[in-house]
């Protein structure tokens, strides 16, 4: 039989870094049809069991794929045969690179569901600006992967067309909301995808998929053409398996965006050349509140192990104080709510998606909503409804922003003195499926660590950092203060290498066998 | 009981005030901007195209899409604001009002709640020859709503509705009124002076008809040298300044006779239905809506640098109120003439250009406010549309020029005007080419003045019976004998000359 040699093959076309792969498809080793058809035969093979995939746009894929192929073949033949690869652009690593996209993000043509019934038939007519630069670099998309509905979860079991299970555990889940991106790329379903992450919804699936994810700062990804959870706190970011394929999506998404005010001015901002620069020097920031109870023995050890190897390689720690964390929770969900309930009135069977029909029109609404949502959105959206009504907007709104401001200074003190902190990204490895949906402050529990981070605005990455003992992947957070995505992903990338040796030979056993 | 009008009222509605109250009206207007693209995308705000044609993921609120702010509709919304004496804001701020329509793509407006981007304001109006200042609370910038399109005339008993979105996301602003105005004829006078403000500011085309000029009214009542306010009623669906002053002098007398049956007023919001002449209850104050407003995070706060700010002050023009002060003093025209030719800044450049071209102010004026209103009525048209049309205000001064040097009579000037205006001929070459100058010689003008005697012996019976008229008939026979060219005042003496005085022969 070939199928050791088959599966080697195929397992460099799975997992492969971008670069890798990039290499090989601009001097014509593998072609980008080639490849994507490995991930649509991978797709096929494994998601039956982990359910990442919503929709999997098989032809969409190849015709993309043979465009990068042209592409490839055009620009080889003006150069004579041979490109030289270390002269591409950035962006341009990404042609013909297959990726799964979280359907909260629209998507010309294909379907987007926010892992709704309320828009289990919605087709936009238009691209997210992320997804539209990733098309013009030439990246190839495979599909639209799971979620919790509209983003509002931690374990994806608040999808509507069931959980995506983790790759590394089927039993347990893969965390959410973006639990779809990161399963796809942990389980070599995609070389990278994007998520959005509201209150850690890419760090958080990230860290128990063992992969790595990019909450950039807000406003540096446009949300255009992102599904609105919580406007004030949403961002779009990358999850990839290793740190340096985060950076590269990164760079072809970023940038200032005409079609969404609130993105940042100025140009795009560049990560690559400061990524192997090492933690010689870097002051990391250790504050107790995100060391205290609650929080797993395994976690605690893998984190600190991590800091511990940093300092080995020339990083010191500095103790800082984050007083105002324990209201991040209760200020997130006051604000997020709030949002939400505006952001999601507008299903409300007029235009688009689900329509359930009424008497009349009030009775349309009420029962297009009734049927269209789930328990948790539901829930938050009477929270919201709740917060901003008249008599309670000072109470909740108002006062949960002044908080909010006060979580953002503590986070501006903590800067000046250390240049990132480090902290966990959750307070335990992966749960098992149905361990904690009946419970939601609990299920609120497991982004303690994350939430705070959208309030302020800031970037962080979750990076692998070890595994428990019974081998679930654990990851540890790297926040930075604003826009200093490439001094996150410089101090991640170190721990990645530091960690190399625990953490970089290991696959999850569905992927591979 | 409140809904039904007694008779007394619906009679007196027609009539004056109730008496023995003082009625107090504040106004909320809203005034479509005339900005080329909607206020948060780049959609088309043209009026009346077909349904659905100028919608965009933004405007149509479809998920993801994020609202961009339209500059122009600022810089508008700012040019109205200074225009009515307000203060402008250093920061504005945009807020979300939260409700389920389906004209409302999103399930909320953007609108501006604590943060206006104007405020603190007033507008003067002549109420019968004396000044009265109404404050101006506020002026926001807001998205437009959709339309909706009811299977029958009315949503009552219509089977389904159609929405079309093409409205959706035109700038809006909200003018706030203090509650300074004390009678329906005041309000209406207030409306129409600010809708030539607008005009004049050149920011929206305020047409009532066609909805970029709406007004909802706040009446109360209460009794003279009282201080505190009574409580009010909104009244909406105010869509002609005449429904303005008649539902609210219609309103008054039905809060006057609750109230004089010892009843009270409650807070209410009532429509005002043009059929019957009366107000309708819409929704009491227990059922208004909770908008939730909250800031609107997808765009942040407004910078309104305030050299900005003075750029556009400096560059207002002319508002109507001091060009009618100005064309009463300049060209010494009555105030009628003068508050009719500033109805619209077009009407008044036109005139302006023919006084200068002329130099006969007057005659311009009175030529202007009858013969060319009439002319553009039968054209079609509207004095907007006489904006940049130098050659008419250069031939109506031409046209002008050839009556007063008596080279034809003003009959035959009005005649040669249309035609020139409707194909573009100068005025003189229209005369030189069919003859049509005034006729003042004697021997062709008593052979007239005897066919015409010939012609009619009534009439110079009737005048020989002493009926002076008689002779004007005469002369009125002759012009048309004459076509108009025979000088009307020669041919009276000549009339007269022939018949001899009245009452005798």
């Amino acid at each position: 039989m070939t199928g050791a040699v088959a599966m080697t093959e195929e397992g460099a076309l799975l997992f492969g870094s971008i670069e890798q792969l990039s290499e090989r498809l601009w001097r014509g080793e593998i072609s980008a049809r080639e490849l994507a058809e490995a991930h649509l035969r991978q797709i096929e093979r494994i998601d039956g069991e982990i359910h990442a995939y919503l929709t999997v746009v098989a032809e969409r894929a190849l015709a993309q794929a043979e465009e990068a192929d042209r592409r490839i073949a055009r620009r080889r033949q003006e150069e004579g045969g041979a490109v030289d690869v270390r002269r591409l652009e950035p962006s341009e690593r990404l042609v013909g690179i297959p990726w799964a996209c979280k359907d909260v993000l629209c998507t010309e043509g294909v379907r987007t569901t926010c892992g709704s019934r309320m828009l289990e038939h919605f087709v936009p007519p238009y691209s997210a600006t992320a997804v539209r630069r990733l098309d013009e670099a030439g990246a190839v998309m495979l599909g639209k992967v799971n979620m919790d509905e509209f983003a509002m979860g931690s374990s994806n079991e608040n999808s509507a067309f069931g959980p995506t299970r983790n790759p590394w555990d089927l039993a347990r889940v893969p965390g959410g909301s973006s639990g779809g991106s990161a399963a796809a790329v942990a389980a070599g379903e995609a070389v990278f995808s994007l998520g959005s992450d509201t209150g850690g919804s890419v760090r958080l699936p990230a860290s128990y998929c063992g992969v790595v994810g990019l909450k950039p700062t807000y406003g540096a990804v446009s949300r255009y053409g992102l599904v609105a959870y919580a406007s004030s706190l949403d961002q779009v970011g990358p999850i990839a398996r290793s740190v340096r394929d985060c950076a590269i999506v990164f760079e072809a998404i970023a940038g200032p965006d005409p079609m969404d005010a609130t993105s940042a001015p100025g140009p795009v901002p560049e990560v690559l050349p400061t990524l192997e620069l090492g933690v010689k020097g870097v002051r990391l920031g250790i504050a107790p509140e995100y060391f205290g109870e609650g929080l797993s023995a395994p976690v605690r050890e893998a984190v600190l192990g991590a800091v511990a190897r940093l300092e080995r390689e020339g990083a010191t720690t500095v103790e800082v104080r984050m007083p105002h964390l324990e209201y991040a929770l209760p200020v997130y969900y006051i604000i997020s709510s709030s949002e939400a309930s505006s952001n999601l009135a507008r299903y409300d069977g007029v235009r688009y998606g689900l329509r359930e029909p009424g008497d009349d029109v009030v009775a349309m609404f009420s029962r297009t909503r009734r049927a269209g949502f789930g328990d948790e959105v539901k829930r938050r959206i009477m929270l919201g409804t709740y917060a901003l009504s008249t008599g309670y907007y000072d109470a909740f709104y108002v006062k949960a922003q002044k908080v909010r401001t006060l979580i953002r200074r503590d986070f501006e003190q903590a800067f000046e003195r250390a240049d990132v902190l480090v902290t966990p990204v959750s307070p335990s490895v992966a749960f098992r499926l149905g361990e904690r949906v009946d419970d939601p402050l609990r299920m609120y529990l497991t982004d303690i660590y994350t939430l705070s981070v959208n309030l302020a605005g800031l970037p962080a990455v979750s990076v692998p950092c070890g595994f428990s003992p019974e081998g679930l992947p654990i990851g540890v957070q790297i926040i930075g203060p604003a826009f200093a995505e490439a001094r996150v992903l410089q101090v991640a990338r170190a721990v990645e290498a530091a960690v190399a040796d625990q953490v970089a030979h290991r696959r999850p056993a569905v992927a591979v066998r | 009981m409140q809904d039904r009008p007694t008779l007394a009222e619906s009679r007196s509605a027609r009539e004056g005030l109730p008496p023995g109250w003082e009625v107090v009206i504040g106004l909320e207007i809203h005034v479509e901007l005339a900005t080329r693209s909607k206020v948060f995308c780049g959609c088309s705000t043209e009026f009346g195209a077909p349904p659905n044609t100028h919608v965009c993921p933004v405007c149509l609120g479809l998920p993801g899409s994020l609202p961009v702010l339209n500059e122009k509709a600022v810089e508008y919304a700012v040019r109205a604001g200074l225009a009515l004496n307000c203060r402008v804001a250093e920061l504005a701020k945009f807020d979300r009002k939260n409700y389920f329509y389906p004209d409302l793509p999103k399930a909320y407006q953007i609108s501006q709640y604590d943060r206006p981007l104007c405020a603190d304001g007033w507008l003067d109006v002549e109420v019968d020859g004396r000044t009265r200042r109404v404050g101006i609370i506020r002026v926001h910038l807001e998205e437009e709503t959709g339309k909706l399109v009811h299977s029958t005339a009315t949503i009552v008993g219509s089977r389904y509705s159609l929405v079309d979105y093409n409205r959706c996301g035109v700038p809006l602003i909200e003018i706030v009124t203090r509650p300074d105005m004390r009678t329906p004829e005041e309000a209406r006078l207030f409306l129409e002076e600010l809708r030539r403000v607008m005009l004049y500011l050149g920011i929206s085309d305020v047409k009532m008809e066609e909805g970029s000029l709406r007004c909802d009214a706040n009446v109360s009542l209460r009794r003279p040298g009282e201080q505190r306010l009574g409580t009010k009623t909104e009244v909406k669906n105010l869509n002609t300044f005449k429904a303005v002053e008649r539902a609210l002098r219609y309103e008054a007398w039905r809060q006057a006779a609750i109230l004089e049956e010892g009843g009270v007023i409650r807070q209410e919001t009532r429509a005002w239905d043009e059929s019957s002449g009366t107000t309708i209850l819409m929704r009491t104050k227990e059922t208004v809506e909770d908008y939730r407003y909250f800031p609107e995070p997808d765009l942040p706060p407004v910078q309104l640098d305030p050299s900005w700010v003075d750029a556009i002050r400096r560059s207002l023009p002319e508002l109507p109120a001091a060009r009618r002060r100005r064309l009463e003093e300049t060209y010494k025209l009555p105030a009628y003439d003068a508050s009719v030719l500033c109805e619209h800044p077009a009407l008044a450049d036109f005139f302006e250009d023919v006084a200068r071209r002329t130099g006969d102010p007057k005659a311009a004026s009175n030529w202007v406010m009858s013969e060319v209103l009439r002319l553009l009525r039968a054209m079609g048209m509207e004095p907007a549309d006489l904006a940049g049309r130098e050659t008419w205000a250069a031939y109506l001064s031409e046209v002008l020029d050839l009556v007063r040097a008596g080279t034809v009579t003003a009959t035959v000037g009005k005649e040669v005007l249309e035609e020139s205006l409707r194909t573009g001929q100068p005025p003189s070459a229209i005369v030189r080419a069919r003859g049509l100058e005034q006729v003042g010689d004697e021997s062709q003008l008593v052979q007239w003045v005897r066919q015409a005697i010939a012609a009619n012996p009534d009439a110079v019976a009737s005048y020989r019976s002493g009926k002076e008229q008689a002779a004007g008939f005469l002369v009125g026979q002759v012009m048309k004998l004459s076509r108009g060219k025979a000088n009307p005042k020669v041919v009276g003496e000549l009339v007269r000359k022939e018949l001899g005085p009245p009452g005798q022969g």
